[in-house]
């Protein structure tokens, strides 16, 4: 009973380039951070949180004002997106039952699989044309590309708290609405709450539809309705243009966009697996 | 306790829905869920009718002439819809192969604390921003693909049309590099749940035959879950052809049909973000409306399939 020379051959080949391939996918995330981390590190000073661009030629400054101006724009998605997503979520996981929602499914799904720069056209019609380049039409275009992961994450959460809870709730004599908000969403909130830290990480890189909705400034942003610099953004003005100053500022945020982005992803992946757990 | 039932309003009463809200808030998330659905419509009617103009003066021609002449206002999206199969394929090909040797790695083989561990860190990859891709393409992948791996290549491959001519750093082959890394681990982790999901018993079935663990997975496992990992690479399909920051910055950026690979090239998502501020006239502005309808058009096809696919497999008992 021994297995010929070829097959343990091949068996033994194979298993390992499967091994190598893991290897290397995963080997590609340390280059990245390593790199990062050596270019960025580097380049950063405290004016880079602190100080506005300095005009071409000069060396220095910081980017204060797109860091302020990712913050608001993402202020001004969260507070578009999220609701939409999380209600959408609670009628799909409690109500939906009917031929209506797995329509609802089926656009979600699609809208989740438009890429960003068509969103950032849609906004570019509804909203710029309307009020011009500004802080909100840069939320607004991120806001529509929160929905679909909010409303995936929130029925998937509701969904996950046990049918006892529920009908524990409805036999002491609650409505069903008391029932969901009572007990369902605080059931199943660090969840939610997780999904909705990761979905705000995945916005805060998006760079496409930004670049012709909240567009970009060497200054201060005042208000909502004026052009904003963004982080994800001066990464990419700064990375094209000729500068060697300009190129070591981009490595600076794109250090600081991706030590964030990252940083958010192990919290809400750790606390999802928590939460999982005890159950 | 005895008035209790008379103070109870008629069963159906409106004040009786309202006290209990269930009707409102019935009404409020139906409200949002439709909310959704009025987006995705508005969207798509306005990448319909805000390319009107273009979509009548040229028909399909938009979609099969290279002359890309704002200028004369003469609009032939070929180059681009060109860079953008070449460029995703490109990646589709290096992509597909690393993604589900990785993925078998995972699902097969690793002990489930280290194919947990691996594809924790994988899906981080996946959450890296696109322009930092691009950040990395320009000063990382395009200088050592200019110092050595380009030289080799042509050294061996030099007689394909495919890798002649002078390599500047930027090109096709670049920026399918990049995409490449990009949608390898969403192939990676949809693959690897649905390896995970085929029942155990195949594999049993398999080795109690005498095949190796190798036989068994690629002759049995795979085979089970094929549906499931196809619906897999066209998802990443779908991203890769989306794909805009990471690939306008190693693209090149220019809108002609070459044969090498080594050439620089355009991309449909590329020529939205670089032209689209610069719109001087309605009917430019118009034609770039078009290219993104084109995008969307294939975007929904793809996901429809993976859709179907990945629905119809046991990997789809996951997503409900």
């Amino acid at each position: 009973m021994t297995l010929s020379f070829r097959r343990r051959a091949v068996n033994a080949v194979m298993l390992t380039l499967t091994g190598l391939c893991t290897v290397f996918v995963a080997g590609i995330l340390f280059v990245i951070l390593g790199y990062l981390a050596w270019n960025g590190a580097r380049s950063l000073s405290i004016d880079f949180f602190t100080k506005l661009p300095v005009p071409i030629g000069q060396t220095g400054g910081g980017m204060a004002n797109a860091i302020v101006g990712s913050a608001k724009v993402l202020l001004v998605a969260l507070l578009m997106g999220v609701p939409i997503g999380f209600l959408g979520g609670v009628y799909l996981a409690e109500f939906g039952q009917s031929a209506f929602s797995s329509v609802v499914r089926y656009v979600t799904d699609l809208l989740n699989g438009v890429p960003s720069i068509v969103i950032g056209i849609f906004a570019y019609a509804v909203v710029v044309k309307q009020i011009g380049f500004s802080t909100l039409a840069g939320g607004f275009a991120l806001g529509i590309m929160m929905i679909p992961i909010a409303l995936r994450t929130t029925e998937e959460f509701l969904r996950a708290v046990p049918v006892s809870l529920r009908e524990g709730s409805m036999a002491l004599g609650a409505s069903k609405t008391r029932t969901i908000f009572a007990i369902v969403i605080p059931a199943a909130k660090s969840g939610i709450l997780s999904g909705l830290m990761l979905n705000l990480a995945r916005v805060a890189g998006e760079t496409a539809p930004l670049l012709f909705t909240s567009f970009g400034s060497p200054y201060w942003s005042y208000g909502w309705l004026q052009p904003t610099a963004t982080l994800p953004v001066m990464i990419y003005t700064y990375a094209i243009s000729p500068y060697e100053d300009w190129h070591r500022q981009a490595w600076a945020a794109g250090f600081v966009l991706l030590t964030l982005v990252l940083a958010v992803n192990v919290a809400a992946r750790f606390a999802i697996g928590r939460s999982a757990s005890h159950r | 306790m005895a008035t209790a039932p008379a103070t109870l309003p008629r069963p159906h009463s409106f004040a009786q829905r309202l006290r209990a809200g269930d009707s409102i808030a019935y009404t409020i998330t139906f409200a949002a869920s439709a909310t959704i659905i009025l987006i995705t419509g508005l969207l798509a009617y306005y990448l319909w009718t805000g390319s009107a103009l273009t979509r009548q003066r040229f028909g399909w021609n938009f979609i099969f002439t290279s002359t890309w002449d704002p200028v004369a206002g003469q609009f032939g999206a070929l180059p681009f819809i060109y860079g953008t199969l070449v460029t995703s394929f490109l990646a589709l090909l290096i992509a597909v192969p690393t993604g589900l040797g990785a993925a078998i790695f995972l699902a097969e083989l690793a002990p489930r604390r280290l194919s947990d561990a691996l594809t924790f860190m994988i899906e981080l990859l996946a959450a890296v921003p696109s322009v930092i891709y691009g950040l990395l393409g320009i000063f990382l992948l395009v200088p050592l693909l200019q110092s050595k791996v380009v030289p080799a290549l042509q050294a061996v491959f030099g007689f394909l049309p495919i890798f002649s001519g002078t390599f500047h750093g930027v090109s096709l082959f670049s920026a399918g590099l990049v995409l490449a890394i990009m949608i390898v681990p969403f192939i990676i982790s949809v693959s690897r749940e649905i390896l995970l999901a085929v029942p155990n018993d195949q594999r049993e079935a398999a080795l109690a035959l005498g095949a190796t663990k190798w036989e068994s997975t690629w002759k049995v496992v795979v085979p089970y879950a094929m549906r499931g990992i196809l619906g897999s690479v066209f998802l990443a399909l779908a991203r890769a052809l989306g794909e805009t920051m990471a690939v306008t910055m190693v693209i090149g950026n220019t809108p002609r049909i070459q044969a090498s690979l080594l050439s620089p090239g355009y991309s449909i998502a590329a020529v939205i973000a670089n032209e689209f501020t610069e719109a001087t006239n309605d009917f430019y502005l118009q034609a770039l409306v078009e290219l993104g309808l084109v995008l969307f058009a294939l975007t929904v096809v793809l996901n429809g399939l993976a859709r179907l696919l990945i629905l119809t497999t046991g990997g789809g008992v996951k997503r409900r």
